[in-house]
């Protein structure tokens, strides 16, 4: 099954963490992301900038509306997203459990429905 | 706000920054001698012998040093302030003034000089505690408890370079109570949040900075500093004091204290970077359990727990191959054993058992945990001298261990050793038991990877394959995988 694992968190500037405070996190993040490499799970990995950087469009009101900032303020944001093919959720909970992100802020674990690759749409749920 | 950090860190080696602290001071102080003069390199000299000495007694005494000061106010960040204070003008003090004969003792009195200051500016009550066991702590003070002493040290230092009295008047520290034990006990309080026990013990008693604490927990390092800071306002507001529980109190408060001395040694590794850090931290771990059993001889838990660490680091350079993969406990070759390590880890196990089962005690003291974790791998460490594994000396101790500690990898190691008594379809009977009663069972992956080594060996390689996928579906460590998958790989069709 595929899996997104999406990591959610204070950001950086908020959290008060600074560029020196990021590199044992950048070596954490390397040796997870090779691990889930290594063992032939990973789809894609993600990490997003920081959420003042997201711009939100909507044409829900029939006019192209473009908000700078991301549609929910929240005080913890989205932050990045890895995306893993495991047999079972068993398999993506012990991923989880392993990524640097678990450690200070929380992981959704969310099973894809449908996946488009090759011209056409998958189920995979 | 973080409070500064102790200007140099006591940790073992010197990669772990503590030293590296030490350093930036060390360049502050070179800085300072660096204007031009005729004698700057003599003075430069002094700098850096005043720089090693301090980090030597950082080493050292920190702890030491720390609970003094804080044991009277409870006020760690207060102490660890003062502390950090007295470093700094002793490398400011000592390349003019010469290093004291009694380091200890002049930093302690330069630190508890700026704590009493800091209390009297504050007009702080509290400073009738903070004399009772200043005054309490006269080189011919032997006690553990503060009480009547002599008076002898100066009340203010307004010059730090004007501290000379301190060389003469300063306490000798090994005659001064040693309150480190009651700093851990307060550090693995009840009322203290079970996650920040070891970062705190690490920082108050090893002196090492937030910033280390964090790399190993893999926490933002600001994350951790506030829990930290959190956690020793909660220990000066809530009123934690600084005692060691009397006998009754003992069994309940002590078992936290070791857990949190244990869980310095068990930071899940894999997500750390930096193998000097965790070599490190192993050493402090093992440094921490051995002042345990020191400051609590009678206590046979407490030489459990040195036991175990001394046996299980004894064996860390026998535990991987060069390439990283894993060697398991049967296959590892006893020659890179440490064997000092293990001698000394037998001992504080004899002084367990001794302890343990002595004579005159009204009821005979269970065995604890770490006591049967450390006779276990003691088992495992005879073979380097029987060249035998003694398995049904082990089934017993790991019964024990069940019955003490009934944790996931108890009960998966019991099955492993039943299997070695009784065979391999005695060990899947007892995990099948398991899997009934444990429904976590289902994601543990010890428990698939010694399935698959049960069925392996009981020529049922069908459902050993289909064990080990499990297994490897649920293993995240990259060479834990590759061993999984040898053995998957080579099993007969």
């Amino acid at each position: 099954m595929r899996y997104s694992l999406l990591l959610t968190n204070q950001e950086a500037q908020d959290a008060g963490v600074t560029e020196e405070d990021m590199a044992p996190f950048r070596a954490a993040f390397d040796a997870y992301a090779k691990s889930l490499e290594q063992a032939g799970v990973l789809i894609s990995a993600d990490i997003l900038q920081p959420s003042a950087a997201t711009t939100t469009i909507t044409l829900r009101n029939g006019t192209l509306e473009v908000q700078d900032g991301p549609f929910a303020d929240t005080k913890e944001k989205l932050a990045g997203a890895f995306v893993v093919d495991v047999p079972d959720l068993d398999a993506a909970i012990a991923w989880a459990e392993k990524c640097p992100g678990a450690q200070y802020g929380v992981i959704e674990i969310r099973p894809t429905a449908l996946s488009f690759s090759d011209g056409q749409w998958h189920e995979l749920g | 706000m973080i409070p500064p950090a102790p200007s140099t860190g006591p940790a073992a080696s010197p990669t772990t920054g503590g030293p590296a602290a030490a350093k930036r001071d060390t360049t502050a102080a070179t800085a300072h001698l660096n204007a031009p003069d005729a004698s700057a390199t003599t003075r430069r000299d002094a700098g850096d012998a005043a720089a090693v000495t301090a980090e030597q007694v950082a080493r050292t005494a920190y702890g030491r040093l720390l609970a003094l000061l804080a044991a009277p106010t409870r006020d760690i960040v207060a102490a660890e302030d003062a502390l950090a204070d007295a470093f700094e003008r002793a490398l400011r003090g000592w390349p003019e003034s010469g290093v004291p004969d009694n380091p200890e003792g002049w930093l302690l009195t330069v630190a508890r000089n700026r704590q009493r200051d800091e209390l009297g500016s504050a007009a702080h009550r509290t400073s009738v505690p903070l004399d009772l066991l200043i005054e309490s702590s006269g080189p011919t003070e032997s006690t553990r408890d503060a009480g009547g002493g002599r008076a002898q040290h100066p009340t203010t230092v307004d010059d730090p370079f004007a501290v000379t009295l301190a060389h003469d008047h300063a306490p000798d520290l090994e005659a001064i109570p040693d309150k480190r034990l009651e700093l851990l006990f307060v550090c693995a309080h009840p009322a203290i949040d079970p996650a920040v026990r070891t970062p705190l013990m690490l920082q108050t008693v090893l002196g090492f900075d937030a910033q280390q604490i964090a790399t190993a927990f893999v926490v933002p390092a600001p994350a951790m500093a506030q829990r930290l800071v959190r956690a020793k306002r909660r220990i000066r507001s809530a009123g934690i004091p600084f005692t060691v529980p009397d006998r009754t109190a003992m069994p309940g408060r002590l078992a936290p204290v070791l857990e949190a001395v244990y869980g310095a040694y068990a930071i899940d590794w894999q997500r750390v970077s930096g193998e000097t850090l965790r070599e490190s931290l192993s050493a402090e771990a093992l440094y921490l359990a051995e002042t345990l059993a020191d400051l609590l001889p009678t206590e046979p838990e407490a030489h459990g727990l040195a036991a175990l660490l001394c046996l299980s680091i004894a064996r860390t350079g026998a535990r991987t191959t060069p390439e990283g993969d894993w060697i398991p406990l049967d296959a590892q070759d006893p020659t890179l054993w440490n064997h000092a390590l293990i001698a000394r880890g037998e001992s504080h196990l004899r002084r367990a058992h001794a302890l343990a089962t002595r004579e005159g005690t009204a009821e005979p003291i269970p065995f604890g945990r770490f006591q049967l974790e450390a006779a276990m791998q003691s088992v495992h460490c005879a073979r380097a001298s029987t060249g035998d594994t003694d398995w049904r000396t082990l089934r017993t101790l790991n019964e024990a261990l069940v019955r003490v500690a009934p944790t996931l990898g108890a009960h998966v190691s019991l099955a492993a050793t039943i299997a070695e008594v009784d065979g391999p379809e005695a060990g899947l009977a007892y995990l099948d038991h398991l899997a009934t009663e444990a429904p976590d069972l289902a994601r543990f992956q010890p428990a698939w990877a010694t399935r698959a080594h049960l069925l392996a060996r009981s020529d049922r390689p069908t459902e050993a394959h289909t064990a080990y996928t499990r297994a490897l579906t649920l293993t995240t460590d990259p060479h834990l995988r590759t061993a999984l998958h040898h053995h998957q790989s080579t099993l007969p069709h």
